[in-house]
C-alpha cells in the first residue's frame, strides 16, 4: 500500500470533521483510507493537462431570485426537531469565544 | 537605540447589505424580531434545502466594486467554506473563494502627506451567520437564526494602510461610497459594517512584511485606533525582546483595552473550499455592468460640487454636510421642505453636530424627520420662538423627533411679544433697578443691556431679544 | 390478474373507469405490506392510517372529475431520504431517527397533485451511500427474489417493495447507480433522469453535482408515466433545468428500426459475471431483430470513473452531512463534555462506519494540500468522461451496458470489503459523473433464479430514445415478479 495513513491524519481529519473514532476502528480507518487513496491515485495515470475542472455539468448560469420578502415568521416549524431549545433559540453548550 | 518600525496594515471589511431579503432565500433581513422568526429551511440548514441566490446582491457588489474601481469578473463562482460552529447551520458558509465577483481596485485617501492609492484586493459576496447569545443562567448558548443568510459583502484590502489615521480615512471612505450607494448603512455598532485588522510590523526599510495577526471585535472606530496602537506595541516589543510574533487571530476587548488570542485546538482553520454544487455560476455581461455603472447615483465628491453650487453655500460646509449620507439627505428634504439652505446648514454643522458629539453618535443614527427641522427653522423665522428656545426645541427633536410646534405648545415656550404684557414688566424692572436708569442716562450702555438680561430672566428667556431692547430703550429715553 | 399484480398505469386505468377504487387498491397493498414485512423490512415506515385517508380524499376527487391524470389514486412508496412533510424521514441513519421534516420535496408534491396515495418511507443504504441496503441502522431489506440475498442499493427498499407487490410504484434516488443497480437486482424498471430534470428540492442531499430522483416501477411504461410527473422546473433548485419537453410517454413506441445502439468494449471484459454477459448480448440481439444497428465500440476511461466518483462524491458527501451535528435537529448525544465533544459524540454515534468511511475521505481530498491533486484532478477526470460519451453519442442513439457486474450477492457478505463493493458500480456511476439518463430492465435470470438488469444509457435529455429503445426490447419479454404466495411463504 503507497498511502500509509499517520494517526496523527486521522486525528486531524477527526478534528475537521468532527468524528472520534475508538482505537480500534482508527486502524480500520487508516487501513481504509490507505486502501481508497491507492485507488484514486489511479488517477494520476491519466493526463489531464489544459483540462478545465469540471464543477457544473450544464451551462447553466445566472439563476436568480427577485428582491421580494415570501417567506414569514415559521419558527414553530423550524425549532419543532430541535434536540434542546429555550426562549425560541436552539440550545448548545456554551460557545467560547 | 532602538530601531524605528514600520506597521503593516490590511483590512477585510464584512458589509451587510440593505437587500430586503437574505442572500439565499426569501426571510426577510429586518433587524431584531424574536429569535428565529425571520428563518426558513433555507437558512437553517434543514436536511433537503437549497440555496437561491438573490439577484440584488450581485447589483449592490457590483456596484461597491464599481465605484471602487475595481475589475469585475465577468465568471464568478460560489464556494463553500466548511467549518463547524453553531452559529453556522450548515456547518459551512457559502462564500466565494476562487473567483470573487470583484478585484483590483483601489480607493484614495488623504493623508499629511497628500492623497494617497489604498489598494483593494478583492470584494465578495456571502452571507451572514447566526447570533449566538451566552445565558449565564443555564451555562449554556443559545442560536438565533435570524441573522444567518443575511447578505454580506466582503472588502479585503492590500496591506497599504501605515497607521490608524490611515486605516480611519480608508474606513470613512469606503463607508461613505457604500452609504451613498444605498447598499448599507454602515452602522459600525450595529453590526452592519465590520472591520477586521490584519497588521504586522517590520524595520523600516525591511523588504519583506513580518508575521501579521487578524484582530476582530472592533466595534467604532475608536476601538479600533485604540487596537491598531495596541497591537502594534505589542508586536514590537516582541521583535525587541528578540522574539517572534505567532500568527494568529486575536479578540479586542474595548473596555480591558486588550487583545487575546482566539483560536482553540479544536479548530484547524482548515476550510477545504470547493465550489457549491448547489449554486451555479454568475456570468456578467458588459450591457448588465454598463448599467449598473449608469445606475449609479450622485456620489459624494459630485454632491459636495452641487452643494456649493445650488445652494451657494462654502465648500467648507458642503464638505461637512455630505461627510454623511444621512445628513445629506437631511439636509436637501429639509432645505427643499423651506428653502433655506444658510439656516438648515448653520443648524446642522453647529447644533446638530453639537449633539451627535454630546451623545457619541455617528450622523448615521440621527433620526429625525427634516419635517421637523424644517417647522424649526419657520418658527424661529417668524419669531414663535427666539433662537435660544429654539435651541432646546432643538435638542427634543434631535432626541425625539418631537414635532416643534406641539412641543412650543405644550411647554409653553412660544415668544411672549404682547407689548403690554412686555412692557408691565419692563416697567417692573426699571424701577427695581434706579442705578442702572442712572447709570444708563450717565452714558453706560452696558446698564441697558443689563435691564434686558434681568427682563429676558423674569421671561424665561421666552421674551423677544429684539422687542425687549426696543421697549426697554424707549423707556429709558423718557 | 389480482390487484396486486396490476402496473400503475393499468390500476389509474382501472381506477377512472371505476372498476377498482383508490381504497380497495390501498388496503390490497396495506394487506400485502402486513403480511410480507416482517420477512422483507422494505419500509421503515408505513402511513397506514394515512394512506387509506388520502384514498379516500383522491376517490372523491377522481369522483369529481377534479383528478385525471393516469396516477391518480395509485399508491406509491417513498424512498427515506426525499422529505414529506410530517411524516418521519430517517435517511436510513440513526441520526435522524426522529426528524420529520416540516416541508415536502418538491418531487413528491407533483406526485401529490397527480392523486398519489403515499403509503410510507422505505429502507436504504444510510443517507445513500451503500450498494446492498445493508448499510441502514434499521435492519437490511431482502430480496423479494431470494431473501439470502440483498436487494442491492441504497434504494433497495424502493425496488424491493415494488417486486413485492408492496407498492405499485416507488422513488428512488441515483448518485452512482442507487436506483439502476437494486432495480436490476430485483427485477425491476428503474430511471436515473438526464441531471436537473427532477428537483433535488427535499432530496436530502449525498453528492449534490450528481443525485437525482427517478421512478421505480414493473415496466418501462409506468416509469415513462412516473416520469412525466415528476419532471418539472424548480425555482427552488437553482440546478433544475427547464425543459421543452417531457413527454416521455410519447416514446412508448416499439419501433427501434435504424437505431444505432453501442455497447461499450470495455464493460464486456473482466470482472462481469458470464451469465449477465450472456443476458446482455442475448438483449442486443433481440434489438437487432427488431431493425437496430448493434455495435460495440470503446468508451474508454472507464477505470478512471470510480475513483473520479468516489473523490467528487465523498467530497460533497463530507460536506453534505456536516450539518447534522446534534444542534438543530437529529441525534444529540446523551453525554459530552463541551461543544465540540457534543459535536463528535453526536456524529459519531449516530453515523455508522461506511458515512464516516466517505465523510473521512471526503474531508481529506478536500483538506489543504490536497485539494488540486485530488478534488481537481476527479474534475478535470469527470470532463474527460463527459467528453467521452458526447463523442459516442454522436455515433449512437443508445448505450446498451450491464446494469452490475453480477446478480444480487448474499446478504452479509459485501461490507467486510468495502473496495470490492465499490467496484460494482462500475457500469452505472459514469452516466451519474456525465449527468446522463440511465434506466435499468430486466433481462433475464441466471442460475440462481436471481434477476439480471439490462442497463439503456442515452444521451442528455434524449431520455425518449432511451425509453423507446427499452420498451421495445421490453415489449419482447412480460413482467415477471418472483413468487411470493399471500401467506409470506417466499417461494423460488
Amino acid at each position: 500500500m503507497a498511502n500509509i495513513i499517520s494517526d496523527e491524519t486521522i486525528e486531524y481529519i477527526g478534528i475537521l470533521a468532527k468524528l472520534e473514532l475508538s482505537d480500534e476502528d482508527k486502524e480500520a480507518a487508516k487501513s481504509d483510507m490507505g486502501r481508497m487513496l491507492d485507488y484514486i491515485d489511479k488517477l494520476n495515470e491519466l493526463d489531464t493537462d489544459g483540462v478545465e475542472p469540471m464543477s457544473h455539468i450544464f451551462p447553466i448560469h445566472n439563476v436568480f431570485r427577485e428582491d421580494t420578502v415570501t417567506n414569514n415568521d415559521d419558527h414553530v416549524n423550524i425549532l419543532r426537531n430541535a434536540p434542546e431549545q429555550k426562549d425560541g433559540a436552539f440550545k448548545v453548550p456554551k460557545t467560547v469565544e | 537605540m532602538s530601531k524605528q518600525y514600520e506597521t503593516v496594515i490590511g483590512l477585510e471589511v464584512h458589509v451587510e447589505l440593505a437587500t430586503k431579503t437574505k442572500i439565499f432565500c426569501s426571510c426577510t433581513t429586518r433587524f431584531g424580531g424574536a429569535p428565529n422568526t425571520h428563518t426558513c429551511p433555507v437558512c437553517t440548514g434543514m436536511p433537503g434545502s437549497m440555496p437561491v441566490l438573490n439577484k440584488q446582491v450581485v447589483e449592490y457588489a457590483m456596484a461597491v466594486g464599481l465605484a471602487a474601481n475595481c475589475h469585475i469578473n465577468q465568471f464568478s463562482k460560489f464556494d463553500r467554506k466548511n467549518y463547524f460552529y453553531p452559529d453556522n447551520p450548515q456547518n459551512y458558509q457559502i462564500s466565494q473563494l476562487y473567483l470573487p465577483i470583484c478585484r483590483d481596485g483601489w480607493l484614495e485617501i488623504e493623508t499629511e502627506k497628500g492623497i494617497k492609492r489604498i489598494g483593494i484586493h478583492e470584494i465578495h459576496m456571502e452571507e451572514d451567520a447566526g447570533k449566538l447569545i451566552h445565558d449565564e443562567w443555564d451555562d449554556c448558548s443559545l442560536v438565533d437564526y435570524n441573522r444567518s443568510g443575511v447578505p454580506l459583502i466582503e472588502i479585503v484590502s492590500e496591506p497599504d494602510m501605515r497607521s490608524a489615521k490611515e486605516v480611519i480615512a480608508y474606513l470613512e471612505k469606503l463607508r461613505l461610497i457604500i452609504q451613498y450607494l444605498g447598499a448599507s448603512d454602515c452602522k459600525l455598532q450595529e453590526g452592519s459594517m465590520r472591520a477586521d485588522v490584519n497588521l504586522s510590523v517590520r524595520e523600516a526599510g525591511a523588504a519583506r512584511f513580518g508575521t501579521r495577526t487578524e484582530m476582530k471585535n472592533l466595534n467604532s472606530f475608536k476601538a479600533i485606533a485604540r487596537a491598531i496602537e495596541s497591537e502594534q506595541k505589542r508586536q514590537i516589543e516582541f521583535l525587541e525582546e528578540g522574539g517572534t510574533v505567532t500568527q494568529e487571530t486575536r479578540r479586542w476587548d474595548d473596555n480591558k483595552e486588550t487583545s487575546y488570542p482566539m483560536r482553540s485546538k479544536e479548530d484547524a482553520q482548515d476550510y477545504r473550499y470547493f465550489p457549491d454544487p448547489d449554486l451555479v455560476p454568475i456570468c456578467i455581461s458588459d450591457e448588465w455592468i454598463s448599467a449598473v455603472k449608469e445606475r449609479q447615483p450622485e456620489l459624494r465628491t459630485e454632491k459636495l460640487n452641487r452643494y456649493q453650487e445650488e445652494f451657494q453655500i462654502p465648500r467648507y460646509d458642503a464638505q461637512i454636510l455630505t461627510g454623511s449620507k444621512r445628513m445629506a439627505d437631511i439636509f436637501e428634504e429639509t432645505c427643499r421642505l423651506c428653502q433655506k439652505p444658510k439656516e438648515v446648514s448653520n443648524w446642522l454643522m453647529v447644533e446638530v453636530m453639537r449633539l451627535l458629539k454630546e451623545h457619541e453618535q455617528e450622523p448615521e443614527q440621527l433620526s429625525f424627520s427634516p419635517g421637523h427641522l424644517a417647522k424649526l427653522i419657520q418658527m424661529v423665522e417668524e419669531h414663535v420662538i427666539n433662537r435660544t428656545v429654539a435651541k432646546t426645541v432643538m435638542e427634543e427633536i434631535f432626541k425625539n423627533d418631537t414635532d416643534p410646534e406641539a412641543f412650543v405648545e405644550a411647554q409653553g415656550l412660544a415668544v411672549i411679544n404682547d407689548e403690554g404684557e412686555l412692557k408691565k414688566t419692563i416697567e417692573e424692572i426699571i424701577a427695581a433697578n434706579p442705578q442702572s436708569v442712572i447709570d444708563y442716562k450717565a452714558g453706560k450702555e452696558k446698564a441697558m443691556g443689563f435691564l434686558v438680561g434681568q427682563t429676558m430672566r423674569k421671561m424665561k428667556g421666552k421674551a423677544d431679544p429684539a422687542m425687549v431692547n426696543a421697549i426697554v430703550r424707549e423707556l429709558l429715553s423718557r | 390478474m389480482s390487484i396486486l399484480e396490476l402496473t400503475a398505469v393499468a390500476l389509474g386505468k382501472k381506477i377512472r373507469t371505476g372498476e377498482i377504487t383508490v381504497t380497495e387498491a390501498t388496503e390490497a397493498v396495506l394487506g400485502q405490506i402486513r403480511t410480507l414485512e416482517p420477512a422483507l423490512n422494505c419500509y421503515i415506515t408505513i402511513d397506514e392510517e394515512g394512506a387509506l385517508r388520502r384514498a379516500m380524499e383522491v376517490q372523491k376527487a377522481i369522483d369529481g372529475g377534479i383528478l385525471r391524470g393516469p396516477l391518480a389514486g395509485v399508491p406509491v412508496a417513498v424512498k427515506d431520504n426525499i422529505c414529506i412533510k410530517d411524516m418521519l424521514t430517517t435517511c436510513g441513519s440513526r441520526i435522524l431517527y426522529n426528524f420529520k421534516p416540516t416541508y415536502t420535496a418538491e418531487a413528491v408534491k407533483n406526485l401529490e397533485k397527480a392523486g398519489a396515495v403515499i403509503l410510507g418511507k422505505t429502507n436504504m443504504d444510510e443517507f445513500a451511500m451503500g450498494s446492498t441496503t445493508e448499510t441502514s441502522a434499521f435492519g437490511t431489506t431482502k430480496n423479494p427474489w431470494n431473501p439470502e440475498h440483498v436487494p442491492g442499493g441504497s434504494s433497495g427498499g424502493s425496488c424491493a417493495a415494488v417486486a413485492a407487490h408492496e407498492c405499485f410504484y416507488a422513488l428512488g434516488s441515483d448518485t452512482g447507480g442507487s436506483i439502476r443497480q437494486p432495480s436490476a437486482y430485483c427485477g425491476v424498471t428503474g430511471i436515473k433522469p438526464t441531471y436537473g430534470t427532477v428537483s433535488r428540492y427535499g432530496l436530502v442531499a449525498y453528492g449534490s453535482s450528481l443525485d437525482q430522483i427517478g421512478p421505480v416501477a414493473k415496466d418501462v411504461t409506468d416509469c415513462a408515466a412516473i416520469l412525466e410527473v415528476l419532471a418539472s422546473y424548480d425555482s427552488q433548485d437553482s440546478t433544475s433545468v427547464k425543459r421543452a419537453d417531457c413527454n416521455f410517454t410519447e416514446a412508448l413506441v416499439d419501433d427501434v428500426k435504424g437505431m444505432k445502439i453501442g455497447i461499450p468494449n470495455d464493460y464486456l471484459g473482466d470482472g462481469l459475471d458470464e451469465e449477465v454477459k450472456k443476458a446482455v448480448l442475448a438483449a442486443a440481439e433481440v434489438l437487432k431483430q427488431k431493425g437496430a444497428v448493434v455495435e460495440t465500440f470503446d468508451l474508454n476511461l472507464v477505470e478512471y470513473a470510480i475513483p473520479a466518483y468516489y473523490t467528487i462524491a465523498s467530497a460533497e458527501a463530507s460536506s453534505n452531512l456536516s450539518r447534522f451535528d446534534g444542534v438543530k435537529y437529529g441525534y444529540r448525544a446523551g453525554d459530552y463534555d463541551g461543544l465540540h465533544s457534543m459535536y463528535k459524540r453526536s456524529r459519531s454515534e449516530g453515523f455508522g462506519p461506511e458515512v464516516k468511511r466517505r465523510i473521512m475521505l471526503g474531508s481529506f481530498v478536500l483538506s489543504s494540500g490536497y485539494y488540486d491533486a485530488y478534488y481537481l484532478k476527479a474534475l478535470r477526470t469527470k470532463a474527460l468522461i463527459k467528453e467521452a460519451f458526447d463523442r459516442a453519442f454522436q455515433e449512437y442513439d443508445v448505450i446498451l451496458a450491464p446494469a452490475a457486474p453480477s446478480t444480487a450477492p448474499q446478504l452479509g457478505v459485501s461490507l467486510s470489503d468495502p473496495m470490492q463493493m465499490y467496484l460494482s458500480d462500475i457500469y452505472t456511476i459514469s452516466v451519474n459523473l456525465a449527468g446522463l439518463p440511465g434506466m435499468s430492465v430486466p433481462c433475464g435470470r441466471d442460475s440462481r433464479g436471481l434477476p439480471i438488469g439490462l442497463q439503456f444509457i442515452g444521451d442528455c435529455f434524449a431520455e425518449k430514445k432511451m425509453i423507446r429503445a427499452g420498451y421495445a426490447y421490453e415489449c419482447s419479454r412480460p413482467y415477471e415478479a418472483p413468487q411470493l404466495s399471500k401467506q409470506g411463504e417466499e417461494g423460488e
